[in-house]
Formats: C-alpha cells, structure tokens, sequence
C-alpha cells in the first residue's frame, strides 16, 4: 500500500518539480527554435506516457494487492491489446522522430551564403579565425604552428595572408547573419559549446567539422568546451560577443592579420601586454589572479615566495625562476600540481612583459 | 532439439576438500558466488569513487587532495568499474552462472573447468585494474570511454601507465567473458532438461542467454579497438592519432582517426547496455510472475522483444556520436534505428504492467524492488527519447542530463533489479532468508534517494550544465541555484552510498545466522525450485534429472489445487503453456 | 581436477564441444570482421599506401593448407593406425606455419618496415600476430587431441583448422588487394 502511495507522490512530484524548476533552457539566442520545439514536444509525449503508465501501474498495486482469498486471473496473452499498443507506441515515436529529423535536415543544410568563422582549439585555450577581404581561408597545419604562429597556417599559401587571426578567447559576430563555424583543433578532441545558441559540434584533430547558426539577440556569451580534453578542460572558457553590424565591423578593424602577425614583432605594445598575453597564451586558464589553486598555481602572491618542488627541495621564485620555469615547464614540477604545464613559445619581448605581470600580481 | 536426455547420472566424484569445493571449484553455483562476491566488492570500490566524485561537485575545492587529476581519475575508474567489473561480471558470470543449469534443468554447465578458469581469469583483469591505482601516475583519467587522442597524450591522467593497465585489463577480461559466454550458450543450446523446449524456459534464461550472445559478438569490438589503442601508446602507431601536438611539441604520429575508435568503441559499447539490461528484464519478469502469482502477460511477444532489441542494439550505436563530427548524414539513420528500439522495449514495459492487472501482487521485498524498477527504467528509457531523436541530442549530448539518464537507465533501474533478485533467490543459494527489516530500510533509501539523485540532474543538464567538469568556477549562465542543487545530490549520494553497506551486511549476516528458509519460499513455479536439496547439492539434481511438462508461468491456473504448478510436476496437473495454432 | 568435475556423458560432452567450437568460430569472426573493418576505414586516410607483402607467406600459407589437409584426413582416418600419425603430421604442418610467418616478419624488418612503419604494415603484424595466437590455441586443443585421442576431438580440430584456413586467406586477400584507392571506393571518401 505505501508503496502505490508513494509512487503517486513521485509521479505528482516529479510533475510539480518540472512546473517550478529554476533550472530550464537557457534563453535561446539563435534561430534554432525549432530544437527547443522539438523538445517540448518530447516533454508532452514522455510525460503522457510516463504519467499514464505510472498511474495505472498505481492503480493496479492499490486495486490488486494480496488480500486474504485474493487470487490472480489466468490472462497469458492478448494479441489484440498487444497490437494496439505496438500502434500506440509508433504513432508516439513518429510524433517525435517526424519533427526531429525535420530539424536535423535543416542543421546539416547550412545557408550558401553564411558568413565562416573558424574555431582553432587546443589544449587548453580557444583560437578564431576570420578570412580576410578575399573571403576565403587559407590552409593550415599543425606543422606551422610556432609561437608566433599558434593557428598554424600556411605562410606559403596567399589567401591566408589576410585572414584575421584572433589568439585572444572571445570572437565577435555580427547580429541576425547566418554563421558556419568551421572547427580545428591541434591535439584532442574538443567541443565549442554555447547554450544559449544550442548548435555545437565537437572538434577532431585531422578533420574540420562544423556546426551553423544565426544568433539573433545580441549580448556576450560564454562558451566552454564539452568534450573531455584533460585536466585544463573545465578552463577553457571562451566568450562570443554578438553585435550589430557597426559594432562588428568596428571590432573587424581592430583584428590583426596573419601578416601583420608574421611581420617582424614591433614588440609587444607597452603595459596591459602582460595580462593581454596572459589570455591569449591560454595562461589564465591555469593560473588563476586570485589566490585560487586552478591546474596550476595562482599568480597572486608567486613571485617572491619559496615554491616547494615534488622532490621536497625549495626555490625562491624570482625573475630567472620564472623564465626557467616558463621556456621549460618539464624541468620541474611544483607539489601538490600536476606536471601539465605546456611549451608556450614566447619572444623575448613578450616573456619580459608576461614576468613583469606576474610580478605585479603580487 | 538439442535437449540433455542421457544422463550418465552422479558419479561418486564429487570434491571433497574446502579447496576443490569452495576454492578452485568447476561447480557453477560456487562459480556464481565467487562472481558475484567479487563483482560487489569491486562494485563497492566504485561506489566510494562516486561519492569522491560527488564530494567535489557538490562542494568544490573543500576537499584539497581531490585535485582536477584525481578527479579525472575517480570519473574514469567509477565508470568502468559499474559497467562492465560490476554490472556485466555481475549479470552474466553472477546469475547466469547460478540460473542458467539450474533452471535448464543440467547438472552444471557444460565445460565445467573452463567455467572456473573464467572466473580466475576475471579476477585477474580486476587485479591488473586495481594495479593501476598503483602505478606512476596513477589511473588513466581519459574518461570510462577512454578517446584517444587525448586517452593516451599528456595533459590526461594516468597517460603513461594508468591507461595501459586499463586496457590489459580490459582484454583480460574480455577472454574472461568469452570463456563464460561459451557456457552459457552452448548450455542453454546443448543441456537442457527432458521437456524444456526453448519456449518454456524462464525469461531469465532468455535474457541472459541473449545478453550472452550479444557480449560474444560486442566485445570484440572493444577488444579491437584496445589492442590498437594499445599498439598506438606503447609502439607509436598510428590507428587513431593524426598528426597531433601534445602539449605543444610535435609528437610521431599521423594519418590516423579518433573517429575510427568512437565507431569501435560504441558498436560494443551500446549493446553493453543491453547486456545489462536483458538479463535485468529476464529477471524482472520472474520476479513479477512469482510475487503477483499470475503468468507473465505475452510470454512469446517478451521473448520475440528481447531477441529483437538484442538484434537491433547493434545497429544503433552512433547515437553515441550525433556531435562526434562523424558524417553528419549517418545521424538520420542512426536516430531512426534508436527510435525503432523503442518499440519493443515499451512493449515489455506494457507487458510488465499488464501482468500485475489482476493479479495477486504480494508486496515482497522483491516485488517492491521491480515496481521501483518499473517506475525509474520508464524515467529513464523515456530520457533515452530525448538524446536518440538526433537534433534534440545536439545541445543535450555532453550535459548533465546524458549522465542523468545513463545513471536512471543503467545504474539506478538494474541494481535495483539485483537487489530484488539477490532477495528472491537468497534463500535457493544458502536456505536462509535475507533479514526483512533490513531488506525494506535498504529498499527505500535506495529507490527514493537514487530518484532524488538523478531526477532533478536531467534540469542541469537541459540548462547547459556540462558533464565531467571538475569545478565551474567563472561560468556565468549556471545559477547559483544549480550550485545548491549539486550540494543537495551530494549529501542524499553520500546517505545512499553508506546503507548500501547494509545491503552487504544482509548478506553476510543473513548468510551465517538468517532464518532458515523453505525449500520454495516464495511458491515459484520455475525448475530451480525443484532441487531434491537446498541449497542444491553438487550436480544438482540428485540421482535423477529433472522432467519438464510445462512452461514456467503456471500460475493461478483455473481450476488447480494451488496457485502455481511447478515446472516438473506432472503433465496431468495442467498449466500448459498457451498453445498458438 | 578430474575427480572434481561431473561426468558429463560423453556423448552430450561431444555435442557439447561441437557447439563451443562453433560458438567461438563465430566469435573470433566477428573479432576479425572488425578488424578488417578498421583496415580498409584506415586505408582510406592520407597517408595510407600498399604494403609489399614478403614471398615468405606463400610458404607460410601452403603449410597452413598442408595442416589443414592433414587434419581433416586425420579426422576421417580415425580408428585406423594411420590416423595417430597424420594428426602429428597436422601440428608439425601448423607449427611450421608459424615458423613461415616469423620468417615474413624478419623480412619486413630487415626491409625496415616495422609496425609504426604505415598503416597497412602496422595491420599486418596485427593481423598475423592475432591470427597466429588463435592458432597457437589450436595446437593447445591439437596437443590434448594427440593425448588424449577421442575421436570427436580430432574432427573439432578438423573444423577449427579449416576456420583458421578461411580465415588466414581472408586476411591475406585483404592485405593484398585492399589497396587506398579501393578502401577509398567503398568509405566515400574522395582521394586527397
């Protein structure tokens, strides 16, 4: 009895949890409402199925539990009932395949004229990519990639020249276009997912993948990675910023090109170059500013400390430890850290301005 | 008609030290035992991971030695212990070892020392797993589904070591599992009983049987794909890395594709579900028959379900990868083919139903555990709908709600299938009953705490909440609410997770000291029930084996003097199965 | 461990063994289905080319089809004194087959293609490794057969013998004939 009881209260339960839950689609900001649609309608069919079946099943504990001189009926089969309900069941299941694939049609079908976008992922940052003038990528390979060259293109091929090249973790769009994201990654799998526009794709190393929407509200959204990549995964936190067409246009400008980049460096631009090189390198993503223990240890307060080693020996942390530390992360490893840290090729002039953020942190 | 009708009858061999008795024995009930021991032991090492887990999601960064690597690593070992070191050892080497001849009708299985090699053989894969708790770096951290290229670069646990004992592992036990499935198949082929057609035997053995051809046919996919994992680590092949970087420095490798796993991994890695799950159905559906005393609702369309959910799980697999990156145009096969599975699997469902309507439901322990299986398998088969449609999946895959469902589907619904049917058949194994008080307290904290748990988790998933994420500091669109929430599943994770350990306690306790028990406490009709001794003495059955007149659901037959006919009484007493012209 | 099994009778053991065999010959096709799969899926990558297959595995493969001959006179001759001799002569035959295929192996290295060479030579070495431990479990079954001589026993190393044969030419068809461009036909996939 109390069982049947309570199977009632879950089943009312769960109804009720669903009718107030705070936690929900986040606001959808691309055009593909026909997805959310399509998961309301899976809501309405499941929950009918499971509402009418658990109530019956409730019924059926109350109405036919064991009694003194209760005895079951002899009812081994019914074709008939059998059959309807196969019926029953594939009708529900075309209710909800019919509109599934309808979308999914239209999610392989990506407009001709979308405007592309790369995505570069590696462990544990975020790259774009925008193409230049002409309109056209140019090739990459990881062969390429170098420090000054961290999208790893081609700089034999001409129609690479111009392309923007984005090291920095957040990309503009502009509002009410449609966009192909095109998607690389240099090592593992990774994942470029924001909620808020639904479409999302993972990312292979050795193929280009893709996924397309048309954001249609403007705003700054965060994106994060959603294919386990390694310890850095839960940091790789990348943001898209969806703007009108001025915006957009105006932040383009400000882009450099892979050959302004490949240009010799006029240096890194005096002060903020340290915190901008911080982000771009991927840096923040372990080392966080704050005093919390990310994969590797906050900046906040390093620089002058005595750091102790796995091997249990001591070291000051200085400016030569920190270059050390930074041109050859494999040298040493920190207790209580996991020995991830990667080669981030820097020039002369950008390591001086990113030991100098360090030291300023603390 | 492959039926065991000579009988050469017991030799006067039986073993008779402790050692070939209970040790090194080739008895399938000892080998039963020692599965399913040491699948809950091991079973139990994973359960304290998840709650490791669940102490850093819940409250993170509160505990300082559970750093982002040993949380990967905790993921990872929890994973693939519950799936196949527990659920699939469990299910197949646990009660198919202990059903199968007994409910044939056989003395044992038929290649009886292979049996025991396999249980050794499994042990050993469990040992070289826990190895790699042990080794430099400790346990791979890749994730239970181990993709390369990042299972075995750096910047993922255990990349060194940990990843490679896995996968030894993985292969021993792969052995290990064709060793027994070559019994359980070729015995339910080859030796049952005088009378026990194919169509009257129990729904247990159908299930199992089947699981058991679908581990012989899955399996060599996973082992496929670990040996060239393998080579692609220690050797420097190439079968699933291209040209990668790793941590920024070249590495040798090219030309090959992590898709290639994916495709390999989950055409064994969906029908291993199934070969949770059917042995679960199977058992569900005895367990329904016994304790609402009425025939099982469609004996014949339940055995065509099985069979054919069996078949089709091997052609679903790439819902697994709607967002891998694979072409894009499998995804409409793919969704369609998993819709289809659907079908059968409610019909089992609706049958599962209609055999309590009208029946004689006796609220047993075993009986409450298969309605809560009714009511979370329907969750979470239903949650399946969601991430099968394939432009549903697209922002779902990768969320809280694909690892909700998981749980609800395979964790949640057959465990509590396995404790309701280590209930019913406790007192067949030792002549004991589980103590009853006990066995209703573990009851409802573990249908109502597991349902708190995984219900309210498929939310944080439609909210964007991504899986295997070892903090979430600075992601803005997650609510501090949701925050709240993973504190709450963590404390009821943690209260569920210690009265298991009274689950156990049962056992052993019942074991030693519980009341001794009828022959047929419960009043089934299945051939099991039969044995001239209980617990079943060696060879089962005595001097004679067993005769079969009927199917195993004569129950409250019209016009019998009992509600239930037993298998091997004799053919006058009625009962007969259902005949189809 | 006699004293500790049941005596099954012989007759359902025979029956019994028979299923097992084919249970397993099934299994360890669905194994090698897979792998073959995996081969022509990697064959149609960049960077796949032709292996040169070593001479030494016609030798090898006509010692496997002497071994397989032999077993199944072997098989037909039981009850007559010549069947003892040619089920010897089946393992000797079978043992000289793997000697052939370590011999192929030594010539592939000494012409520097090593497992990581490419893909098609790393499959090989997979292919012939794995096949080579299924007939390795062969001559474990061969070794009890020539001990302990039942019949039925000489026929399920017959019918196990003539699987490793289908199969070992199936995967050297395989390595000989699924060249990029084919692999690349039947994935879909353009030539890069």
């Amino acid at each position: 009895m109390v069982i049947a009881v309570v199977l009632l209260l879950l089943v009312v339960g769960s109804i009720w949890f669903h009718l107030v839950t705070p936690w929900w689609l986040t606001p959808l900001a691309s055009d593909w409402h026909q997805m959310d649609q399509t998961l309301h309608i899976t809501v309405v069919v499941t929950t009918v199925f499971f509402v009418v079946i658990n109530l019956f099943i409730v019924f059926t504990v109350w109405r036919f539990r064991h009694r003194d001189g209760s005895k079951a009926d002899y009812q081994p089969a019914n074709a008939r009932l059998e059959r309807w309900l196969v019926g029953i069941t594939t009708v529900g299941i075309v209710a909800l395949l019919a509109p599934g694939l309808a979308v999914y049609a239209n999610y392989v079908s990506p407009p001709g004229d979308a405007m592309q976008i790369e995505v570069v992922a590696r462990q544990w940052q975020w790259h774009f990519r925008l193409p230049g003038a002409d309109g056209k990528f140019g090739g990459s390979d990881v062969r390429f990639v170098s420090g000054a060259n961290p999208l790893g293109l081609d700089p034999a091929d001409a129609s690479g020249q111009d392309d923007l090249v984005v090291t920095a973790n957040e990309i503009h769009l502009p509002l009410g276009k449609p966009v192909k994201v095109l998607a690389r990654s240099h090592d593992v799998l990774h994942d470029f997912f924001v909620p808020e526009f639904r479409a999302r794709m993972n990312i292979v190393p050795g193929q280009v993948s893709w996924f397309w929407f048309t954001p249609t509200k403007a705003g700054r959204y965060e994106a994060m990675c959603a294919q386990l990549c390694g310890v850095g995964h839960p940091r790789m936190q990348g943001y898209v910023v969806v703007e009108d067409e001025a915006a957009f246009a105006k932040w383009r400008m400000t882009q450099t090109t892979f050959a302004q980049t490949q240009a010799p460096a006029a240096g890194g631009s005096g002060g903020g170059a340290g915190r901008a090189l911080a982000q771009a390198k991927g840096c923040l993503g372990c080392h966080s500013l704050d005093g919390a223990a990310g994969v590797g240890p906050s900046w906040k307060g390093l620089f002058g400390k005595t750091e102790t080693m796995v091997d249990g020996s001591t070291a000051k942390v200085d400016d030569e430890y920190l270059r050390a530390f930074i041109r050859d992360p494999k040298a040493r490893a920190v207790k209580g850290f996991a020995p991830v840290m990667p080669v981030i090729e820097l020039s002369a002039d950008e390591l001086d301005a990113l030991v100098a953020f360090i030291k300023s942190q603390s | 008609m492959a039926i065991a009708d000579t009988d050469s009858g017991l030799h006067d061999d039986a073993p008779r030290s402790f050692i070939t008795r209970y040790v090194w024995s080739q008895d399938h009930k000892v080998i039963a035992v020692q599965y399913g021991g040491t699948a809950i032991v091991v079973g139990l090492v994973g359960l304290v991971l998840s709650n490791l887990m669940r102490l850093q999601i819940g409250f993170p960064g509160v505990f300082a030695f559970i750093d982002a690597e040993r949380y990967y690593q905790y993921v990872t070992m929890h994973g693939m212990i519950m799936v196949i070191y527990l659920l699939t050892a469990l299910f197949l080497g646990g009660f198919g070892n202990y059903l199968i001849p007994l409910m044939c009708g056989a003395r044992d299985m038929v290649f009886p020392y292979m049996n025991m090699l396999s249980f050794w053989v499994y042990l050993l894969s469990v040992v070289v797993l826990m190895a790699s708790f042990f080794v430099p770096g400790g346990p791979t951290g890749a994730g239970w589904t181990l993709y390369p290229p990042q299972a075995i670069l750096a910047g993922t646990p255990g990349h060194e070591w940990g990843i490679i004992l896995m996968l030894v592992s993985l292969l021993i036990f792969i052995v290990a599992t064709t060793m027994g499935g070559l019994n359980y198949v070729t015995t339910v082929l080859q030796a049952r009983c005088r009378g026990m057609t194919l169509m009257r035997m129990p729904l247990s053995v159908w299930g199992i049987f089947t699981a058991t051809v679908l581990a012989l046919l899955a399996f060599p996919a996973l082992f496929v794909s670990g040996v060239m994992m393998l080579l692609d680590k220690t050797l420097g092949t190439s079968f699933f890395m291209p040209a990668v970087l790793s941590m920024g420095q070249a590495t040798g490798y090219k030309g090959g594709s992590p898709l290639l796993f994916q495709h390999l991994f989950w055409f064994f890695g969906h029908p291993e579900v199934y070969i949770v799950a059917l042995p679960a159905f199977g058992i569900v559906s005895d367990l329904i028959s016994v304790h609402a005393r009425k025939a099982i609702f469609g004996y014949r369309q339940m055995v065509w379900a099985i069979v054919v959910i069996g078949g089709l799980s091997f052609i679903v697999w790439a819902h697994h990868m709607f967002v891998s990156g694979m072409n894009p145009w499998f995804g409409f096969f793919f969704a369609i083919s998993t819709l289809i599975i659907a079908v059968p699997t409610a019909i089992k469902v609706y049958n599962w139903v209609l055999t309590l309507w009208r029946g004689d439901i006796h609220l047993t322990v075993p009986m409450l555990f298969t309605l809560a299986f009714l009511l979370t398998f329907l969750s979470g088969g239903l949650t399946g709908l969601f991430l099968g449609n394939v432009s549903v999946d697209i922002p779902l895959s990768g969320t809280y709600f694909v690892v909700a469902h998981f749980h609800m589907v395979m964790g949640v619904a057959p465990l509590l299938v396995v404790f309701g049917a280590i209930t019913h058949w406790f007192p067949k194994i030792t002549g004991r009953m589980l103590d009853e008080r006990l066995g209703r307290f573990h009851f409802w904290v573990t249908f109502l705490g597991t349902y708190l748990i995984y219900f309210p988790m498929h939310y944080l998933g439609i909210m964007g909440m991504p899986r295997r994420y070892y903090n979430y500091e600075g992601y803005q669109f997650i609510p501090a609410s949701a925050h709240q929430l993973n504190e709450f599943i963590t404390i009821v994770a943690l209260f569920v997770g210690a009265v298991q350990l009274l689950f156990v306690f049962n056992l052993v306790w019942s074991a030693l000291r519980g009341r001794k028990a009828d022959p047929n406490p419960w009043r089934a009709a299945s051939l099991e029930w039969a044995t001239p001794h209980t617990p079943p003495e060696h060879g089962n059955w005595g001097a004679k084996l067993p005769e079969v007149h009927r199917w195993a659901y004569a129950y409250s037959v019209p016009g019998a003097t009992r509600d239930y006919i037993a298998q091997d009484a004799p053919a006058g007493d009625g009962g007969q199965e259902p005949q189809h012209g | 461990m006699a004293s500790a099994v049941l005596a099954v009778d012989g007759v359902v053991r025979e029956r019994a063994a028979g299923t097992g065999v084919w249970v397993f010959i099934g299994v360890a096709s669905a194994l090698f289905t897979l792998f073959v799969t995996a081969y022509v899926m990697r064959m149609a990558a960049v960077d796949a080319t032709k292996i040169a297959l070593p001479a030494q595995l016609w030798l090898s493969t006509a010692c496997l089809v002497a071994g397989s001959v032999l077993m199944e006179w072997a098989a037909r001759a039981q009850g007559s004194p010549s069947a003892h001799r040619l089920l010897w002569a089946g393992g000797i035959a079978t043992m000289a087959f793997i000697g052939a295929q370590l011999w192929a192996w030594q010539a592939l290295l000494d012409a520097k293609v090593g497992l990581a060479a490419h893909p098609a030579a790393s499959f090989f070495y997979v292919f012939t490794a794995l096949h080579g431990l299924h007939v390795l479990g062969g001559l474990v079954a061969w070794s009890v057969a020539m001990q302990a001589g039942a019949a039925w026993r000489v026929a399920l190393c017959a019918r196990y013998w003539h699987f490793l044969l289908v199969l070992w030419l199936g995967l050297y068809a395989a390595l000989a004939m699924v060249t990029p461009d084919l692999a690349r036909f039947i994935c879909g996939t353009a030539a890069p």
